[in-house]
């Protein structure tokens, strides 16, 4: 017993130590412990992000350099405060309450003390920097925009929130992401990849090397370039006219679907959410819930369109060939709809498709959807087919641009009336505000611009896109190369845009033509409402107007809604005769027209329903 | 093979192991140790440097060991001893302060720690006293003789303060108990640490309520033909009762906070577990980075100077006290179990060689080298890999530090040399 009593503890304690190593290095031990390993500090070099640049080649968004002041609370000397306040543009209880907060984050680590100092204040400071022992100037990349315009579509660059922090790996606080517009749509384009470099630490958090001998590092990639199919110019020009109007303009190249323009009125200049100010602009723009200026009206407003409708109404009809062009109808001022007279402003008379279009006369397509829909056995027959095609135009249903954000607007089907009316309880003549494009037909200034370049095309048309081309290959998703066939005949697309040329020639645009170029298209004038405190009012017209140039082999389409604009010719077709000019040509000719344009503003309109007192709509001012 | 010189006759098996394991504990001081700026292995300005020295002084000492007559350690064991208490007795007056322990002389290059001489001269005055011929060891008088010399130099060393080295002291019972001193001493001795652990964990009452419990079972289920007087059961449970207040006093009174708190953490007598892992990122901040350092070797461990915290310097005195953990870290599990048992089987083949000798002086000194070695190994990785609280010491030929290898050396080597000469013992 006594002899083997020392043999037996020995064993003893082998085994248990052998179990308790077990336990550690095989039970509780997880191989990717590496992520946690407190002794790596993983430290990123990041690459440069892709500029922006315009369909010419012209410069829209690059990189500008920011200063951040950084410090590391235990370097730091007894200093004189208020001279280092002063020069830093701050106030002492600040400059205190960041040391507390720098100091309790890490006295090791550095911390930002004043963020994106500019070049000007960088300048003042570089050379004195040094007296501040534990202060220093840590260089920063910074969004910089050659152009004030095209904030909805370029977008901002924001840093991670913590939902995505949580749910995509790539990124880690504190880093930057586009969050709207091109920015978002091609982060991963412009971001590049980020370099890596763990670093081996020691327990007081110093660097003493790097890890691995660097084996697991790998070097940033840079960002690629991308190209856009904006018009940097008549963009510019654009959201210039749009001053002091509330709308959206998107302007689209019918033999591409490349967007030239799109522009939302009231908008922002882009450089307001880059720098220190960004989180007082944010909260700026974004609480302004009257004009909106971050909701992008080019393709989130989804007004009535109005009377630019009537030219699908039109193509419907002689696809399914229940109209002749020369198939006449009879305006009584208006036309009866059981026995009640609903208006018409053509004037009166017999009208044909020309005629029609021309003078955008109510009763004559409120004839041609009865007809369309006469032609099936059923009502939900006639409906299926009017919708079948409607919806070949890219209307209610998201078009697939390369827009993060977007709207459907409506086409309505049976089953919508089905549930309004009740199954079998409505005909055409109830919905017959569809003809003239008012009723439940919903449609954002995209789908309208994009319905025009299908009519320009005459019947197919590239899914609208903001791309041009990436980096050097210039190779972009092949969706947007593809063209759509709408469901109507090239053949029937010649009568219905003879029509809209005369609009121009002699018809509800014939004011503003422009010299030399010939130009197909249709005036829309929309009734709307808004309720106020609950009561409904009518507002002042919406003025919409859709057109191409030139006629034959067409350059742009565009469509143009003008908020409380009245009626379409006004403010919206001034607008797209200014901009189909300017794009054409390079310059305007008619500048007393483009002064008017640039100087008039709507803000009296849009004060209205606010103002509390009662209010006249569709005043002939001018 | 060296004919019948003492090369021939020693045991070369237990040589090989000790060298296996000096080499193993030294890769892994100049993994701890090494720095960017290192150069070559022979900077003695580095740890693993001055390791490297410190190796090559306990060759010497060896070749010195083995050349000295073999009875000269016996017949000198008492003067030895003498010495040995004078210097720590001297420390009170010239000793030198390190990290808070007067445990050092200095010697201008080396620092000498007397605690470690000690261990050598206790364990051979030990085994001087009892293999005399005069000696009993069942008389209570020589039993006490025996406690006054283990206990003699622990008393010294405690107030330096260095309870670690103290503790160790306690290691040659073990030699005591080989050597017929009663088992049931060992039994009292289980029976009071029982009752110090369980008093602290569950208090008094319980103690008692289960002591109670306990005899009434017996009573109970016991054989009829088992007579067991009632009354000394009673008075057991009596004085453990008090036994266990007095633990509850001293343990509140006598121990400092630093004491309790590594209690609380080896015992989990923190019920709040966020308040527990609060103790034991702060207080148990040394064992929670061992562990953890172990943990993240796993199986195949992190390869040589592979281990990042290891490098990042984590681990608090890994290079002495903590040099198991690297092991850990770098080497894995296959690591640490190669060196549990190597260790097991160094000390298997040790007792194996006391259990031949025929000399009973050789015997007991290999018996309080065996117990020393165990007991170091045992408390040093026991809290490296958190069985164990906080106490240092060492672990034998792996931890940095001259006097520490070297002694422990001197103490295998003057072992290895009485057991080469066994064969001329018995004339």
């Amino acid at each position: 017993m006594k002899k083997l009593l020392l043999s037996s503890v020995v064993i003893l304690i082998g085994f248990t130590f052998i179990g308790r190593l077990s336990y550690l290095q095989l039970f509780r031990f997880s191989p990717d412990q590496i992520l946690d390993d407190p002794a790596i500090k993983k430290i990123y070099d990041y690459p440069e992000r892709g500029y922006i640049y315009d369909r010419n080649g012209e410069l829209m968004v690059g990189n500008q350099p920011a200063y951040d002041v950084m410090v590391i609370p235990r370097e730091v000397t007894p200093l004189d405060t208020l001279e280092f306040c002063d020069l830093l543009g701050i106030e002492k209880a600040d400059f205190l309450d960041k040391m507390e907060k720098a100091r309790t984050y890490s006295p090791r680590l550095p911390s930002v003390m004043v963020p994106q100092l500019s070049k000007e204040d960088y300048a003042k400071l570089q050379e004195k920097m040094r007296h501040y022992a534990g202060f220093y100037i840590q260089k920063r990349s910074l969004r910089y925009y050659a152009t004030n315009s095209a904030a909805n579509v370029l977008g901002y660059i924001s840093e991670v929130n913590e939902w995505e922090l949580k749910n995509n790996p790539n990124y880690v606080a504190g880093e930057l992401k586009g969050h709207t517009g091109v920015e978002k749509q091609y982060e991963e384009v412009l971001r590049g990849r980020k370099g890596v470099k763990h670093i081996q630490k020691d327990r007081f958090n110093r660097d003493i090397g790097p890890y691995k001998s660097g084996k697991l590092d790998t070097l940033p990639e840079q960002g690629k370039e991308i190209h856009i199919t904006l018009d940097k110019k008549l963009q510019e020009y654009g959201e210039r006219l749009m001053h002091g109007k509330h709308g959206g303009i998107v302007a689209i190249e019918p033999k591409s679907g490349e967007i030239l323009a799109m522009i939302s009125g009231p908008t922002y200049d882009p450089a307001l959410l880059v720098g220190r100010q960004r989180s007082k602009n944010y909260s700026k723009l974004h609480f302004d819930t009257i004009s909106k200026p971050t909701w992008d009206r080019s393709i989130l407003a989804q007004p009535s369109p109005g009377s630019p409708f009537k030219t699908l109404n039109a193509l419907i009809g002689l696809q399914e060939g229940v109209i002749q062009p020369e198939t006449k109808f009879r305006c009584y001022h208006g036309f009866y709809v059981g026995n009640t007279l609903r208006g018409c402003h053509c004037g009166g008379g017999v009208r044909d498709l020309n005629s029609g279009i021309q003078q955008s006369c109510n009763a004559y397509f409120a004839g041609v959807f009865r007809k369309i829909y006469d032609k099936y056995r059923t009502t939900d027959e006639g409906m299926d087919a009017w919708e079948k095609h409607m919806k070949s135009f890219g209307l209610g249903n998201y078009l697939g641009t390369d827009l993060p954000t977007g709207a459907p607007g409506r086409i309505p089907d049976k089953a919508y009336y089905d549930k309004w009316y009740g199954d079998g309880r409505w005909a055409a003549s109830t919905i017959i505000s569809n003809s003239i494009g008012q009723g439940e037909i919903a449609a954002t200034p995209l789908q309208l611009a994009n319905m025009t370049a299908a009519i320009a095309n005459r019947g197919y048309f590239y899914t609208p896109h903001v791309i041009k081309n990436i980096g050097n290959s210039g190779a972009i998703d092949p969706k947007y190369t593809e063209p759509h066939y709408t469901t109507i005949d090239r053949k029937y697309f010649d009568p219905v845009i003879e029509g809209m040329a005369n609009v121009y020639k002699y018809g509800t645009a014939r004011w503003i033509q422009i010299p030399d170029i010939e130009i197909a298209g249709k005036t829309g004038t929309v009734e709307n409402f808004i309720r106020i405190d609950g009561e409904r009012m009518q507002l002042t017209d919406h003025s919409v107007f859709v057109a191409f140039a030139p006629v034959e082999n067409p350059q742009i389409a565009l469509a143009v809604y003008i908020e409380n604009g009245y009626y379409g010719a006004r403010y919206a077709g001034h607008i797209a005769s200014l901009l189909i000019e300017k794009y054409i040509k390079g310059e305007i000719t008619r500048t007393d027209l483009e002064k008017r344009m640039l100087e008039k503003t709507l803000e009296h309109e849009y004060a209205k329903p606010y103002s509390g007192e009662p209010f006249k709509i569709n005043e002939y001012v001018w | 093979m060296f004919g019948r010189g003492v090369f021939g006759r020693i045991d070369w098996i237990t040589i090989i192991l000790y060298a296996l394991l000096v080499f193993i504990g030294w890769i892994n001081i100049y993994s701890t140790s090494l720095t960017d700026q290192s150069t070559s292995i022979f900077d003695f300005s580095t740890l693993y440097g001055k390791q490297l020295f410190f190796i090559g002084v306990s060759l010497l000492g060896i070749i010195l060991v083995l050349f000295v007559e073999s009875n000269f350690f016996e017949r000198f064991s008492s003067i030895f001893y003498v010495v040995s208490l004078l210097l720590l007795a001297g420390l009170f007056v010239f000793g030198k302060t390190i990290a808070g322990a007067t445990s050092w002389y200095n010697l201008g290059f080396f620092n000498l720690q007397p605690s470690e001489l000690g261990k050598v001269a206790t364990a051979l005055a030990l085994a001087k006293f009892l293999s005399d011929i005069q000696t009993d060891i069942r008389t209570r008088k020589h039993q006490m003789y025996a406690l006054i010399i283990i206990l003699l130099p622990a008393f010294l060393i405690l107030p330096q303060p260095d309870p670690g080295s103290a503790l160790i002291y306690f290691a040659f019972f073990f030699v005591l108990f080989r050597e017929g001193f009663p088992l049931y001493y060992l039994g009292i001795l289980l029976f009071i640490v029982a009752l110090f652990v369980s008093t602290l964990m569950f208090g008094t009452v319980w103690v008692t309520i289960g002591m109670v419990v306990i005899a009434l079972l017996v009573f109970t289920f016991k054989k009829a033909s088992l007579k067991i007087p009632l009354l000394p059961v009673l008075g057991v449970i009596i004085i453990s009762t008090l036994f266990s207040l007095s633990v509850n006093f001293v343990y509140e009174n006598v121990f400092e906070q630093r004491h309790r708190d590594r209690f609380t953490l080896w015992l989990g007598l923190e019920k709040d577990e966020k308040k527990l892992e609060e103790i034991r990122k702060t207080i148990g901040y040394n064992t929670y980075q061992s562990e953890k350092a172990i943990e993240s070797g796993g199986f195949f461990g992190k390869g040589f100077l592979e281990g990042t915290r290891t490098k990042g310097d984590f681990v608090p005195e890994q290079h002495t006290d903590y040099i198991f953990s690297s092991v850990g870290e770098e080497w894995g599990f296959l690591g640490t179990a190669t060196v549990i048992l190597l260790f097991s089987v160094f000390f298997l083949r040790l007792i194996y060689i006391a259990e031949r000798q025929k000399s009973d002086f050789s015997r007991m000194y290999g018996y309080g080298v065996i117990s020393i070695l165990v007991f170091h190994y045992f408390i040093n990785i026991g809290m490296v890999i958190g069985l164990l609280p906080t106490i240092g010491v060492p672990l034998p030929f792996f931890s940095y530090g001259g006097s520490g290898l070297i002694f422990f050396t001197m103490l295998l080597f003057i072992f290895l040399k009485l057991d080469s000469n066994r064969l001329k013992d018995g004339i």
